[in-house]
């Protein structure tokens, strides 16, 4: 039955998959193996965990909906996309809240658990009626299915087994190669023993034969990227916390300190179980303030290290982070934005700690920020973190975010080498005429001298100090000291490029985002150019310092306006100079003395290009209407 | 060149260490504090011990005593207030080799950073932890400390400190894998350079508690002490500190204290009726986390990039 195609399969260049049930009902684990398993077919994908915000919420309650959307596609796939075209549910109860929350559309097939009709108890055969009959009204395509009656043939536990039951019936479904789907199936479970692996083997085919006999007429193929396409290169699966953690791999660091904070902690988690491997150690420490400062020891000495955090990490790293840019300490900190302030959203997407990132210390405390845009991005930005940090003797904040950390999509796999890592430590001796902060004055970098290096003796200190790291209150040496600080930027700056246009050089409105929502926007302004439209894009890679140019390419475009995910005021409400602006339109404004407009939302959810659409339509009226 | 000079001769065999070889900036600490002598006997333990300045790092955080590293001529961290800890930490961690001295206070440890001490203790990197404790803030001019006694008129608490101090014994000899305890008071410098010295050759954390004078704003709590011996009790053993007669001199009481021995130095540590002097508690064995931390650093770059493409491998569609 491998690669059985059947005929009369229904041809689609993409579509979106949602598996919804419980915690705890392993609907991510099935859809991870989906997932692995279109893209090792050659599908573009994307998946997203739908994540319920407490560890053990009561089952069956719409706020415990628990799950996992693929998005798989003909196509390169950088986004969650729009509504679901099937969903697989494991209850009717979960579904609310993906109604609420957009997730489907007219049309949307629903393949539902049916034993809640015969439930014992009264209110559920109630609950679940009427459940039906709202679907049915909404539009959505409903097919009832005893999957967990077909389950216990083959288990006694249909509740941990039922998700390679819904993995098999996906495969079914979209053709899928089945043998590859069950070597995956070994793969997920090797650590558990042939015995577990051959009954969700099992339970596997019994959900291929299950879909096959009770909904024969679902049945689709999304034939895979070409070959041109994929170019021969080999590809890595991986969501961006992975990538994160092979990042730091990749850019030979020896050194992850951490405190556990979601969403951040899995990319720790990742690198605990693989680390060592490359010789590195993560260090869980007592608290965030301790992760950054044992960093801090650890690249002081020589061996630069990286901190993982999430918003109130950072918020507690700040003065920590403000002693690593005075004393020109290289660092290399991950934010994974989760929602704030405050404890905010641990779980949900937010690009709320930009101007943290930049102006959270006190003083001027110039340093650098990225903000990876990819999955890919997460990986190779480390790298780049670490190169940067040690040339600019300079703490650096790489910004990702909740959606980038649990998203997983296959992307080139890079061909890493020794080049990557950091030199080996030099243990030269040094020349005891050059002060240990030897500041060249047109670009502020300095030579760094390392503990063990004789003759290079020098008192690092969190005070205002001269050259030779003397502490000194006098005006000139501050005043010389934040100068040489703030020139590392400048010069930095000075090897960067304009950011590339995405659609025409020229047009009506310029959208301008950062970070993860790269793929959302790209995908709406693709729509919008594609019904004639002037919209263009421009994504930003560096926040500090932002790359050159920008006033240049903004002058071209009638308006330019910013999505980002964070709050701003609905100028509705409040507009004029009182209105608050989200967090990129506010550095651009200040940046380039433009009037720069935006749009952003705090839902906690990952943008969506749909929802871009209409902003960028509503915008484009506007623009019309003041004609 | 392969650790000859030009003429030849073997540099190694060379370098001879002077007090002169530890001396970084001028001390600029009040005239009369107790900072002084103890710089001045880890200069002469540093170079008594043969320590190379360069592969010596003093770590602080903040206060009067977190000056220190600036007036030693070894590397130097001056870190934030509270944080010595967790920097001296990451120093150890992937730099084993390196000889780590702490110098912290009775505000930096004991108050804002008492979540870093108690980890500190239970990791048991080897370091030496001297703990500067004159019952007072003195660089920001009077405040109550966390061993200030009870009633100390202070610029917080004009009418007296309101609650009894802390004891930084028993809370550190009830710290998991605790391995090094000592206390000693400045104006005994040789037991203080005895303290160093037993701290130094320990391998894992040595925790010693200085107690220590400020001329200016703590000054009648310490003459008093400094005016009665009879409130010290100083302990004596084969396997404790060396005294000589000018340590037993001045303090006359004296218990002979076996400082293998964990519940003895429980009951020493709570006895409010006198201050223990010398070694309250040695385990030599405990583990030390760098020899976890530092696992994997003797791999080369082409070990490293076989085994990350090991890794690459498993994520590989």
């Amino acid at each position: 039955m491998a690669n059985g195609e059947t005929a009369g399969a229904v041809q689609l260049r993409e579509h979106i998959v949602e598996i919804v049930s419980d915690s705890g009902e392993g609907a991510q684990k099935a859809g991870q193996t989906f997932g692995t398993v279109c893209a090792k077919m050659g599908n573009g994908v994307w998946t997203v965990e739908i994540i319920p915000a407490e560890i053990q919420p009561p089952a069956r309650s719409p706020a415990g909906a628990s799950g996992i959307r693929i998005r798989l596609a003909t196509n390169v796939v950088t986004n969650m996309g729009d509504e679901a075209d099937l969903v697989v549910a494991f209850n009717e109860q979960v579904l609310y809240s993906r109604i609420a929350n957009g997730a489907y559309r007219e049309g949307t097939k629903l393949l539902l658990e049916k034993k809640w009709q015969e439930d014992p108890q009264p209110e559920i055969r109630e609950q679940y009626a009427k459940a039906i009959e709202e679907f049915k009204t909404n539009g959505l395509e409903v097919h009832e299915l005893a999957i967990e009656k077909a389950c216990l043939i083959h288990t006694n536990n249909p509740r941990r087994g039922k998700n390679m039951f819904v993995l098999g019936m996906l495969c079914r479904i979209y053709n899928r190669d089945l043998n590859m789907a069950r070597a995956e199936i070994a793969n997920t479970f090797k650590r558990k023993g042939e015995k577990i692996i051959t009954a969700n083997q099992k339970l596997f085919d019994a959900g291929c034969a299950f879909a096959e006999e009770h909904i024969p007429e679902l049945c689709y193929v999304v034939p895979p990227r070409s070959e041109a396409d994929l170019g021969g290169r080999k590809f890595l699966v991986s969501n961006g916390n992975q990538a994160v953690g092979l990042g730091v791999m990749a850019a030979g660091m020896e050194l992850v300190s951490m405190y556990p904070i979601t969403p951040a902690t899995s990319a720790s988690h990742y690198l605990a179980d693989v680390f060592h491997n490359t010789g590195g150690f993560v260090h869980q420490a007592e608290d965030e303030i301790a992760a950054i400062g044992f960093a801090i020891g650890a690249s002081f000495a020589g061996k630069t290290a990286c901190t993982i955090t999430s918003g109130p990490g950072i918020a507690l790293k700040t003065e920590m982070i403000g002693l690593a840019v005075m004393a020109e300490i290289p660092l290399v900190i991950v934010d994974v934005q989760r929602g704030g302030p405050s404890t905010g959203l641990p779980t949900k997407v937010e690009q709320g700690d930009l101007l943290a990132a930049l102006y959270g210390a006190t003083g001027d405390a110039p340093k650098i920020v990225l903000a990876a845009a990819t999955i890919e991005e997460c990986l190779h930005y480390v790298i780049l973190a670490r190169r940067l940090a040690e040339a600019f003797r300079i703490p650096v904040i790489l910004l990702t975010d909740a959606n980038l950390a649990t998203g997983v999509q296959p992307y080139p796999r890079p061909d890493v080498s020794t080049q990557w890592f950091a030199p080996p430590l030099d243990q030269s001796d040094w020349d005891p005429e050059i002060p240990p902060y030897h500041w060249d004055v047109n670009t502020g970098l300095s030579p760094r001298p390392i503990p063990g290096m004789r003759d290079g003796n020098y008192i690092l200190t969190g005070l205002a100090h001269t050259k030779y790291s003397k502490v000194a209150y006098d005006a000139d040496s501050n005043q010389r000291g934040c100068e040489m600080r703030s020139r590392k930027l400048t010069s930095f700056a000075a090897t960067l490029k304009p950011p590339q246009v995405h659609g025409d050089p020229e047009g009506d409105l310029l959208i301008v985002g950062w970070g993860s929502t790269l793929g959302a926007i790209e995908e709406a302004v693709d729509r919008v150019r594609a019904q004639g439209q002037k919209v263009s894009s421009l994504h930003l890679r560096f926040l500090s310092p932002m790359e050159p140019g920008l006033k240049a390419i903004f002058e071209r475009f009638r308006k330019v306006m910013t999505i980002e995910i964070n709050y701003s005021d609905d100028p509705k409400v409040t507009s004029g100079e009182t209105r608050r602006l989200a967090q990129l339109a506010w550095l651009l404004r200040a940046h380039t003395c433009m009037e720069i407009d935006c749009w952003s939302v705090v839902y906690g959810h990952p943008l969506q290009p749909g929802l871009i659409h209409k902003v960028i339509d509503g915008r484009l009226a506007n623009l019309t209407e003041n004609a | 060149m392969f650790g000859l000079k030009a003429d030849w001769s073997l540099e190694v065999f060379e370098r001879y260490f002077t007090l002169g070889d530890y001396a970084g900036g001028e001390a600029r600490w009040c005239p009369g504090c107790g900072d002084h002598g103890v710089l001045t006997a880890i200069q002469k333990l540093l170079r008594d011990e043969q320590v190379a300045p360069e592969s010596t790092v003093a770590v602080s955080g903040i206060g009067c005593s977190s000056r220190l590293p600036h007036y030693l001529g070894t590397y130097g961290f001056h870190s934030l207030h509270g944080r010595a800890l967790p920097v001296a930490c990451g120093v150890k961690s992937r730099r084993p080799e390196l000889d780590v001295w702490v110098a912290t206070g009775d505000g930096d440890c004991f108050s804002i950073g008492a979540g870093h001490w108690i980890y500190a203790i239970r990791y048991n990197m080897d370091m030496v932890v001297m703990i500067f404790d004159n019952a007072i803030y003195g660089l920001t001019k009077a405040q109550t400390s966390p061993t200030s006694p009870k009633g100390m008129k202070t610029n917080t608490h004009p009418f007296g400190a309101f609650v009894e101090p802390h004891n930084p014994l028993t809370v550190t000899l009830g710290i998991t894998n605790v391995s090094f305890v000592a206390q000693v008071v400045d104006w005994n410098p040789p037991l203080v350079y005895e303290a160093l010295k037993a701290a130094h050759r320990h391998k894992g954390t040595s925790f010693v508690r200085i107690i220590q004078r400020c001329p200016v704003y703590a000054e009648p709590y310490i003459k008093e002490l400094q005016s009665d011996p009879n409130r010290f009790l100083l302990l004596t053993h084969d396997q404790g500190l060396p005294v000589n007669t000018s340590v037993t001199r001045q303090f006359p009481n004296q218990l002979v204290h076996n400082p293998r021995d964990l519940p003895a130095a429980w009951n020493v540590a709570h006895d409010n009726s006198a201050i223990p002097l010398g070694l309250l508690y040695h385990n030599p064995d405990a583990p030390c986390y760098e020899d976890s931390s530092s696992i994997g650093m003797d791999m080369t770059p082409e070990t490293r990039l076989q085994a990350l493409n090991r890794v690459l491998d498993t994520l590989t569609i």
